[in-house]
């Protein structure tokens, strides 16, 4: 345990020493920050028309702005992840640190969750910068606080098994860029398996979308913790970190 | 403190170790000596537990590199070809991030870090980017991390290669300078490096053991087979260099003989005695058949000739060539 969190804090170091943290905290601030604006003002907008019109809508602040702004931001997080856990190995390979790790009293799996924590950490911290415009919401409204809590609960489940997924694709290539635009790929192929179910019924086209990590964030979005999709979420942040402790392995047995 | 019986390590197409078998005792400082790839490194990767052996086994202070691999790993310290560091860190902070991985409490390891840095002679970069160190400084930082953890063996991967001569004579004296308190193994293709810093040496080529044996053994071994250079000059007039030849090859004692270098009235040869102490002999021959006697002068031998004799490979002596060369 001890050494899991020398390895997350170095990583952690390295994150923050270099802009990319700094780059991915101010994108995905701005971004957000442009999808709340555009949100809050679109539920204004509503709210003064419908007062105008004279008849009282009822209008619901967490299902008309914090349920599709967490939708967003698990969207917008599916382009950073990327971008997040290119770096965690394919750098380790291309400078040759991988065998100063490789040869301390280590394991394997010991670095791998290192890793993949300080990756969770940095994202975390990206959903913190969310909360303060959520706080807004706080100050001049009345939304109720659980859903939202289980929206950010979904959202680092999310992430975490996409973080796994680039994780491992980091550890198949010295090349940043590679495992960059290999991990956006998947992300976004597990984004948009989703789509089948919109003309389709079949099995297969079920099993594609229960595939989807879109799919499983419908209920956290909700505000509804439903263990089938919480299951879902770790099972593949296990399935991501199990197949990286594979191919760290067969690093060894290959090189 | 080390031993390695049969370490074969095989890949899909090629054998890059083949039954390697030695030993290293406690507080020898020992030279693995090779051309490049020869398995020096694939050898070492396995020492440190980096890569499984295909089969044989490999122990470090008594455990065994496939099994009791932590254990080994806690008693290895390890610098690779290229120092693995981190850019992006500054010395101290990666000293004490190695240090902490390499299982040092936090109380000792403040000390360690100051230590190794004195030690390495790292104290002025002690707050710098690793990224912006000069080469011989990362090379130092390298070496400062493999003895952070005071560990029993230190396994060194062409320590000095990169190096400008400096900086060689540097790392290789702090390298000495370690010997006592670590079992050293370091790999190197430069042989002059082996015979100044080693007391034992290793040699390998393609994969296979050739020989391992004390420098000085080794030396020794290669001077019962002495080369002489003989310059031969003519009294008068002109001297027939096959004749020369011929009568050498007479004196007793003498192996073989080669012309080296001929002009009008001078011929250079090498000659190779089985045993040694024919001078006198060769001297007397050549003149009591009236010719002059310039030069006759035993060449160095070196360890890179007994490498060369080993291997098997030819022997190429650019540097007398170009010196041929230029007489001309």
């Amino acid at each position: 345990m001890r050494n899991v969190w020398i390895i997350c804090r170095k990583e952690l170091r390295s994150y923050f020493v270099s802009p990319v943290a700094y780059l991915l905290l101010a994108m995905f601030a701005v971004i957000f920050g442009f999808f709340f604006w555009n949100i809050l003002g679109f539920f204004v907008f509503r709210g003064m028309e419908s007062q105008m019109r004279g008849q009282m809508m009822p209008m619901n602040v967490n299902e008309e702005v914090i349920r599709p702004l967490l939708s967003n931001i698990s969207v917008i997080g599916l382009f950073l992840i990327p971008m997040i856990t290119m770096r965690l190995f394919a750098e380790e390979k291309r400078t040759g640190t991988i065998e100063l790790l490789a040869t301390s009293p280590v394991s394997d799996v010991e670095v791998i969750l290192g890793k993949w924590l300080s990756a969770m950490v940095l994202y975390a911290s990206m959903l913190l910068l969310t909360a303060i415009n959520f706080l807004f919401i706080f100050r001049y409204g009345h939304p109720d606080w659980k859903p939202l809590v289980i929206g950010y609960l979904g959202l680092l489940l999310q992430a975490g098994a996409l973080l796994a997924i680039g994780t491992f694709i980091s550890t198949l290539t010295k090349n940043q860029i590679i495992a960059g635009a290999a991990t956006f790929g998947v992300c976004l192929l597990l984004w948009i398996l989703e789509w089948v179910s919109g003309y389709e019924t079949a099995t297969w086209a079920r099993v594609m979308a229960y595939m989807s990590v879109i799919t499983h964030f419908e209920s956290f979005s909700k505000g509804l913790l439903d263990f089938k999709d919480a299951i879902f979420y770790v099972t593949l942040i296990f399935f991501g970190l199990f197949l990286t402790a594979r191919s760290m392995e067969s690093l060894r047995w290959r090189s | 403190m080390i031993t390695v019986t049969d370490l074969t390590k095989r890949y899909a197409r090629h054998t890059a170790v083949d039954h390697i078998s030695f030993e290293v005792h406690k507080g020898q400082i020992v030279g693995f000596l090779g051309p490049n790839g020869a398995g020096k490194t694939t050898t070492m990767r396995m020492l440190t537990c980096f890569l499984p052996p295909t089969s044989g086994n490999a122990t470090v202070a008594g455990f065994d590199v496939l099994e009791q691999s932590f254990e080994v790993k806690k008693r290895i310290g390890y610098l690779p070809e290229t120092p693995p560091l981190y850019p992006e860190m500054r010395t101290a902070e990666y000293l004490q991030f190695v240090g902490s991985l390499k299982g040092l409490a936090k109380a000792e390891l403040a000390k360690r870090v100051d230590y190794v840095c004195e030690r390495c002679a790292i104290l002025d970069v002690k707050d710098k980017l690793l990224g912006k160190l000069s080469k011989g400084y990362r090379q130092r930082v390298g070496l400062a991390q493999a003895i952070i953890h005071n560990p029993d063996v230190l396994i060194l991967d062409e320590p000095t290669s990169g190096l400008d001569p400096k900086q060689i004579n540097e790392t290789r004296e702090l390298i000495k300078g370690l010997a006592g308190d670590h079992t050293i193994i370091l790999s190197t293709h430069i042989l002059p490096e082996v015979e100044q810093t080693c007391e034992q040496v290793i040699i390998i080529n393609k994969g296979k053991l050739v020989a391992t044996d004390s420098v000085s053994n080794l030396q020794n071994r290669a001077r019962g087979a002495e080369s002489l250079l003989v310059e031969v000059g003519a009294r008068n007039g002109l001297m027939d260099p096959l004749k020369v030849q011929s009568r050498l090859e007479l004196v007793s004692g003498v192996s073989r003989v080669n012309l080296k270098n001929k002009r009008d009235n001078r011929s250079i040869f090498e000659v190779e005695s089985r045993k040694g102490l024919v001078r006198g002999d060769l001297a007397r021959a050549v003149v009591e058949a009236g010719w002059d006697l310039n030069e006759l002068r035993p060449t160095a031998v070196s360890l890179e000739e007994i490498f060369l004799q080993l291997t098997g490979e030819p022997a190429a002596a650019p540097a007398e060539e170009a010196v041929a060369v230029g007489v001309k």
